[in-house]
């Protein structure tokens, strides 16, 4: 009888639990969260861009690694001035030039990609232009990170003290956003060298110059890339970030999981996509201009 | 030269003396027992201060340590329509001028690249047309009306900028043949472009 009547309130605090849990649902937006694991940048990209252009919900979605190393740039990126391109055609390095904006970056195993896709109206009083967003992302990682190194969002970086481990860049529409980042778990020193340093840099990567005899400032310098970033695995385990992340989340949206599969209109061949791998005669091409760049400006 | 109203370049209102005056206020932390007299005296210089500077503000004043001076004076020109996604057009004849407001520049940031169709292509009213990169964000930019372009803004590849500096003049992206002449009176003249404008900040 006891067994029986603790049976019953187990179940009657199960149930009460489920209801208050999905009352506190209600009046959250539906967030669908994609886990993939290894999954190609390229479609990753696809996929958002897909997802953003021709989609009305809300998406989350995390790629944990990708196989191949990588580069991805910006929109607007320009080959010649973002990468080795001697080394890249040698070693035949994949480039993406991705739909959203920013900056160049190398991915491979060690990067963990996380993306929202959001109607405007999805986060209440979030105005859809890039700062705006971009804070709201800073906050969002203040929870996932909180009592977790000196985390901040700098100049639209994710850092912990001046260091960075996080890249952003967006795309916004009419009606609807993405903000997605790369994370830096962990990176191979040999894969930052198909990289240049960019031109435009943050404030915060310089460093200043001082010329000690006498003491005086006498410019300032872009920190390279060993000095300038730092991998997310000197601060938490790789799992740990990832639930840490879909526990935010959860605490803004109404998140529920979906496979991949189930996104039955994807890939959608009538759907043009500006997401493009770079082809070697493209590579060349741009080779060969940087070749002749550099012989017209030795003469 | 702007083309402006030749009789009400801008306008200075009220509520634009009262933002003015609650900058001030902010700016200068009045102690607290700051008399009304001290109060009185910063809305008049404030009140002469924008009669002298004649701006219309197009948002409301918000008073946040992070207040930004141009997010009060976003210029919004008379004799041009405006969309609610933030382009303007002017109309002169067969020929469609189309840019992005001031105040969609200001909350977009730095332009560093923009991305415009060939000449020939054909738009939609509300359609995107074209995009600019801004800090880490590209940003769709739409079609007021429908038409075929006929032109672009060629010195955009060299000096996106211009968009930021000159947004109704040096700044415009395209020449459209307008295909439908109604498209026009659905957008919003100055006045209402203004005002949504200041409700749409007012509501974040």
């Amino acid at each position: 009888m006891l067994i029986h009547i603790k049976k019953q309130r187990g179940l009657i605090i199960f149930w009460l639990s489920m209801a208050i849990s999905q009352a506190r649902n209600i009046g959250l937006p539906l967030m669908n969260l994609v886990r993939l694991k290894g999954e190609t940048i390229l479609r990753q990209l696809q996929l958002e861009e897909q997802l953003l252009r021709t989609s009305s919900d809300n998406w989350f979605i995390i790629n944990d690694g990708t196989n191949t190393p990588t580069i991805v740039m910006g929109m607007s990126g320009k080959p010649v001035e973002l990468i080795e391109l001697e080394s890249v055609l040698r070693d035949r390095v994949p480039v993406i030039r991705r739909f959203s904006g920013g900056g160049t970056v190398i991915v491979d195993c060690g990067t963990i990609f996380v993306s929202f896709i959001c109607n405007k109206d999805a986060v209440p009083g979030l105005q859809p232009y890039p700062h705006p967003i971009m804070s709201w992302s800073g906050l969002l990682y203040n929870e996932v990170f909180r009592g977790i190194g000196d985390f901040h969002l700098r100049e639209n970086d994710y850092v912990f003290g001046n260091r960075k481990f996080g890249g952003n860049a967006q795309s916004i529409t009419k009606n609807r956003w993405i903000h997605h980042t790369s994370f830096l778990w962990d990176y191979d020193a040999r894969n930052m060298a198909y990289l240049k340093l960019p031109t435009r840099a943050p404030e915060y990567r310089l460093v200043t110059l001082l010329n000690f005899t006498p003491s005086e400032i006498t410019g300032s310098q872009a920190r390279g890339h060993a000095e300038f970033v730092c991998c997310m695995k000197d601060y938490l385990p790789r799992s740990a970030f990832i639930e840490r992340t879909v526990k935010a989340v959860e605490t803004h949206f109404s998140v529920r999981s979906m496979q991949l599969e189930a996104i039955g209109t994807f890939p959608d061949a009538t759907f043009s996509h500006s997401t493009k791998l770079l082809t070697k005669q493209e590579l060349e091409a741009f080779y060969s201009l940087q070749f002749d760049n550099s012989l017209s400006e030795s003469l | 030269m702007p083309t402006i109203h030749p009789t009400h370049p801008f306008r200075t209102d009220q509520a634009n003396i009262e933002r003015l005056t609650s900058l001030l206020l902010y700016l200068g932390q009045p102690k607290r027992g700051s008399t009304e007299k001290d109060n009185m005296a910063l809305r008049l210089w404030a009140s002469s201060t924008a009669n002298a500077l004649g701006v219309s503000c197009a948002s409301k004043a918000h008073l946040f340590p992070s207040f930004s001076l141009s997010r009060c004076f976003s210029t919004v020109l008379d004799g041009l329509k405006y969309a609610t996604s933030h382009e303007w057009v002017k109309h002169e004849g067969s020929v469609a001028t189309i840019g992005i407001t001031d105040h969609a520049q200001d909350h977009l940031g730095e332009v560093v690249f923009v991305e415009l169709p060939e000449p020939g292509v054909s738009v939609s009213k509300g359609g995107s047309f074209g995009a600019v990169e801004s800090v880490k964000a590209t940003s769709d930019v739409n079609s007021p009306i429908s038409g075929e372009v006929i032109e672009v803004n060629s010195k955009l590849s060299e000096s996106p900028g211009l968009i930021n500096s000159s947004p109704y003049e040096e700044g415009w992206m395209v020449k459209l043949k307008p295909s439908s002449p109604s498209d026009l009176e659905s957008l919003m003249g100055p006045k209402d472009y203004t005002k949504f404008c200041e409700e749409e900040d007012a509501a974040h």
